[in-house]
């Protein structure tokens, strides 16, 4: 088989705007299930007393790695046509500080901003409206900005090759440090858990 | 939008469901990103579709300064025919619809207002304008949120994601001790 379809031609751009809703509902339905539509429920992470913002997003990372990485493997998908963005080293470390900073001060990161949001969460709504005054303000400034934003360029560059190590060696990296974190995460929420644990959708009192 | 919840007059009880086991969630997570990258070659974003909408109300009420800014006029050349016809924006609305569907079936679609138990509403909307609003700047600066940057670049071990990643949990850690007092 030819993977990713698209790059080989087996559908168009209409048709790929249907394939982007289709993978947003389901985007949207785990984001949602997994209680990341509640804000209380996300910031628990930073108070170690609910760590499922980590456990499930390196669910997910490592999921999709050994995916790719087996199919990659098997020949099925053509990795050379998987997008891996560019790195901009200082920008984002920058980026990454601002939007850390932003989530425990705002609760939601985009993605689950929009999940809170169609549950009706109203903080959400004003947080999203955050979301478009901080772009508009970026991208007025940004004729000053641009020179930050893009320097320290490293190109398409992977943790195998950082590392000097191959990919199936990190692979087998992340995942030891996922199941790590895993039992980690467990051994930080009975330690923290002496307060309120986070609520299961009740109306916060 | 609201479903009752108080048992207090007998009947069936129609608390919201309990959440989903996180590994699950994030098995499910994963194959749908995993879906993504074999269908598209892409991964997952949020933030992108944000900029899309911004840039098409800016180039609407000020052509003259979109015209002459990058920022914008990369937004306003993308998608299929015109700048919201374009994929993040459509994966965005899938987002909503996913959520909402999800939502229905846990019997959480209700209006509220999510906030620890010691902050006011008017204090909680200010605190989410602000993080809001650093939200959009981050994300614009590092090319990606927690969904572009640090889950999709993090599966296709791309080095700058791992970094963003690392940098988000720190920031995220460094400013809940002062922000413990709206959360807990």
């Amino acid at each position: 088989m030819n993977l990713p379809l698209f790059k080989f031609g087996a559908f168009g751009d209409e048709a790929s705007l249907l394939v982007a809703f289709l993978i947003g509902i389901g985007f949207g339905f785990f984001l949602e299930q997994a209680g990341f539509g509640s804000a209380r429920k996300l910031t628990g992470q930073f108070y170690f007393q609910d760590m499922a913002v980590f456990r499930v997003m390196f669910t997910a990372i490592v999921t999709a790695l050994l995916g790719l990485f087996y199919l990659g493997w098997a020949g099925v998908v053509d990795l050379s046509m998987v997008y891996v963005s560019n790195t901009y080293l200082v920008p984002q470390i920058v980026g990454g500080l601002l939007l850390g900073v932003g989530f425990t001060i705002g609760g939601y990161c985009p993605g689950t901003s929009v999940v809170a949001l169609a549950t009706g969460k109203l903080d959400a709504l004003v947080f999203v409206a955050g979301i478009f005054l901080g772009i508009l303000a970026i991208g007025m400034a940004w004729p000053g900005l641009e020179g930050f934003a893009s320097s320290t360029d490293l190109g398409r560059l992977t943790l195998p090759e950082v590392l000097h190590l191959p990919f199936g060696a990190v692979v087998f990296l992340v995942v030891l440090m996922a199941l790590g974190g895993f039992w980690g995460a467990g051994a930080l929420e009975r330690r923290f858990a002496d307060r309120d644990p986070a609520d299961r959708g009740e109306e916060p009192s | 939008m609201s479903s009752p919840t108080d048992t207090a007059h007998g009947g069936t009880p129609r608390a919201p469901a309990p959440y989903m086991n996180p590994y699950l969630a994030g098995i499910g997570l994963g194959l749908v990103l995993l879906a993504s990258y074999l269908a598209m070659g892409r991964g997952l974003g949020a933030s992108g579709a944000f900029s899309s909408a911004c840039a098409v109300v800016v180039g609407a009420v000020a052509p003259a300064h979109a015209a002459g800014n990058s920022f914008w006029q990369d937004y306003l050349q993308a998608g299929v025919g015109h700048p919201l016809k374009e994929w993040l924006v459509f994966e965005v609305l899938g987002v909503l619809a996913g959520g909402f569907l999800s939502g229905v079936i846990a019997r959480r679609v209700r209006s509220v207002v999510e906030k620890g138990p010691r902050i006011s509403t008017g204090g909680r909307f200010a605190l989410a304008l602000v993080g809001g609003a650093l939200m959009g700047i981050g994300a614009k600066l590092a090319r990606g949120c927690t969904s572009g940057q640090a889950l999709s670049g993090g599966a296709v071990l791309s080095a700058g994601s791992w970094a963003f990643m690392l940098m988000v949990f720190a920031g995220a850690y460094g400013a809940a001790w002062f922000l413990r007092r709206q959360w807990r």
